[in-house]
């Protein structure tokens, strides 16, 4: 009844299409970009294939003969370690803030998180250049690889020279710019554990730990694992704090401290300069498979985070 | 009623000045080499004449593309363009100063300009062929200095730029088999070593690593003191990289109108030449008459007032020689009287 009530209201139906005009212009913007980037590469798709482009290794300008894999590989090994590196310090974050830090200290820490994710990316590459890979290179690289230098497998991730240029300094500044998203989606799904079922725990006996393992991480894990999948789609698509540290280096390698290459590294370091159309389409084409990338993880966090607010939220 | 016409009246007036304005600005858009340069000669021409000269430093492809479109006034590109490319587009091109590339490394003990290469070792190390600072083919050039044992690491460019065009077209002229296996570009597939974004990246690499090696833009090198070795030229004379020797590549090299001065200014044939220059050109539109005339207009009053300004900033200034071929092709184009 009072939906019928509010549209025969000349004020409300206009407010009420111009809200609506405005979110169906999020799906034209989204439409329009996947419209650009395939007609732009539509050469590259033409030429190389999607199978063949995704598998190949190969990416010479030169010889204008391009292929994804390298740049696949390093965005999602730069990914994964970052999520390795910052979730178990944003969940820490989180569970400081919800359950053990006094009142007075919860505005500071939150007011801090909240400014580690207001600071341009551009500044965490500068900073990332000269200082913190001077820092791994001198100090943090050659001992890892002397620890590891004798363990099998593992001494295979630490080959080579620690130059500070590499997949490891570029995981760990990238752990430190989605540390505040994942920590404030964790602390609000640790926030949705209700306040009875906690305090019933500490009633029988439970200890602060015992609370966090057992009755506020298992509330709260599919949040938490939603919250990490959102600061993945924001890792995949880092450029600038990467592009210093990374070094554009179009190969596979196994060793961590090696240079390699992501597809937003590829793009903000050689887009300027693509001078002729299947390089520049090619481009494009990396373009649409990080679109596509992106589109998937986003979309897996959102069936996550849906589930978990309906077991949750009731 | 007084407030509307006086309104109107600053309107009209905005229009007209915001007109004045339009035919005294001259919009240019490329290569990021000579922004500098191109931005304080157009400061000092500003002062002189009241002509504004917009530059935006988008990229030697993009000021291609944009002047292809029609969309500025002139455009500006670090590459040589072909002269049937230019004729495709319908484009004029001239050179507007000279630059260069140098090789610098980080040795302990040796000062700069005390390591002497040729193209072929320059090249095998780029290759990888070389690994070793000890190697026989780089210590018979170098009898007078102690190199270390140390392995040699390549760094170079990862970021696609003019720098790396001219380093590689070098290399490709000089060394049958970079050209086989590697190539020329902006771009390319080093078969060693690490890469940094930027000159800036370059350097900041090689004074960390020692036993590096790498290349940097002329300005770049001189500006930040970094280690830069000699380069054995055409003629078979060890040299230095410093004004002289890139004046001398410009003066020998064979820039010829006809080709609208197409030319990599790679292994220049004069005895005191730098072996890695290149100039950086000037695309005008063909049609376009009106308008070039109003940007050689600046050229030629850069040309004739701005070497001092060039110098300043480490660019080199065409010789005179080259300066009055440049104003032989205007004529000849109709955009000089």
């Amino acid at each position: 009844m009072a939906i019928t009530l509010k549209r025969k209201n000349p004020v409300d139906l206009i407010f009420s299409s111009i809200t609506g005009l405005a979110s169906l212009s999020v799906i034209l913007f989204i439409i329009g970009i996947m419209y650009v980037l395939v007609s732009e590469s539509s050469l590259a798709i033409e030429r190389f294939g999607i199978l063949k482009f995704l598998s190949s290794t190969e990416w010479n300008p030169v010889k204008e003969d391009f292929g994804a894999l390298t740049n696949i590989y390093g965005t999602v090994l730069t990914t994964v370690l970052s999520l390795l590196f910052a979730i178990p310090v944003a969940v820490g974050i989180a569970i400081f803030v919800t359950e053990i830090a006094p009142n007075f200290l919860k505005g500071p820490i939150g007011v801090a998180i909240e400014l580690l994710a207001a600071i341009p990316s551009i500044i965490y590459g500068m900073w990332g250049l000269f200082t913190l890979s001077p820092i791994m290179s001198n100090y943090i690289e050659p001992v890892l690889k002397k620890f590891t230098a004798n363990i099998p497998l593992i001494n295979i991730l630490f080959q080579g020279t620690p130059m500070g240029i590499d997949i490891l300094t570029a995981s760990v500044i990238l752990s430190i710019m989605i540390i505040p998203f994942t920590a404030s989606i964790a602390r609000d799904s640790f926030n949705l554990t209700p306040a009875v079922v906690k305090e019933s725990a500490y009633a029988i006996g439970a200890t602060q730990w015992e609370v966090v393992k057992n009755v506020v991480l298992p509330y709260s894990k599919l949040g938490v694992f939603g919250g990490s999948v959102l600061s993945l789609g924001r890792a995949l698509g880092e450029t600038m704090a990467v592009a210093f540290v990374l070094g554009n280096n179009h190969r596979i390698t196994t060793s961590l401290l090696d240079a390699a290459a992501t597809i937003t590294v590829t793009l903000a370091n050689e887009f300027a300069e693509a001078d002729n159309d299947v390089y520049l389409s090619s481009l494009f084409y990396l373009a649409l498979v990080l679109f596509v990338m992106s589109f998937i993880t986003l979309a897996i966090a959102k069936f996550f985070l849906l589930r978990a607010e309906r077991k949750y939220s009731r | 009623m007084k407030t509307i016409l006086v309104t109107v009246l600053v309107a009209v007036l905005v229009i007209t000045l915001a007109q004045v304005e339009a035919s005294q600005l001259l919009n240019g858009a490329g290569a990021t080499f000579p922004y500098p340069l191109y931005s304080a000669w157009a400061y000092d021409y500003n002062k002189v004449t009241g002509v504004q000269l917009n530059y935006q430093s988008i990229g030697s492809g993009g000021g291609v593309k944009q002047i292809t479109a029609r969309t500025v006034h002139f455009g500006a590109s670090d590459d040589p363009m072909k002269p049937e490319d230019q004729a495709k587009a319908k484009l004029l091109q001239f050179p507007a100063v000279i630059g260069g590339v140098v090789p610098v490394a980080n040795l302990e003990n040796v000062k700069p300009g005390q390591l002497r290469l040729d193209a072929d070792t320059l090249c095998k190390i780029f290759l990888g062929d070389i690994k070793k600072w000890s190697d026989p083919r780089i210590t018979k050039a170098n009898a007078g200095i102690k190199l270390p044992d140390g392995e040699i690491t390549v760094v170079y460019r990862s970021d696609g730029s003019g720098t790396t065009a001219i380093f590689t077209n070098y290399l490709a002229e000089t060394c049958p088999s970079w050209k086989e296996k590697v190539g020329a570009g902006k771009a390319v597939k080093f078969p060693v070593g690490i890469g940094g974004k930027g000159n800036e990246g370059v350097a900041n690499y090689i004074k960390r690593k020692a036993n590096s090696i790498g290349y940097v833009e002329f300005a770049y090198a001189k500006q930040n003191k970094l280690d830069y070795a000699q380069l054995k030229n055409k003629a078979g004379n060890f040299v230095e990289p410093g004004f002289a020797s890139f004046e001398d590549a410009a003066e020998t090299g064979d820039f010829d109108a006809k080709k609208g001065f197409y030319l990599w200014l790679t292994n220049a044939p004069g005895k005191q030449s730098w072996p890695i220059a290149g100039a950086t050109f000037i695309l005008l539109a063909q049609e376009k008459t009106d308008v070039n005339k109003k940007t050689v207009k600046f050229f030629d009053w850069a040309f004739k007032n701005g070497d001092n300004k060039a110098k300043e900033l480490v660019y080199v200034p065409l010789p005179k020689s080259l300066k009055d071929k440049v104003r032989a092709y205007w004529k000849a184009n109709g955009m000089q009287q």
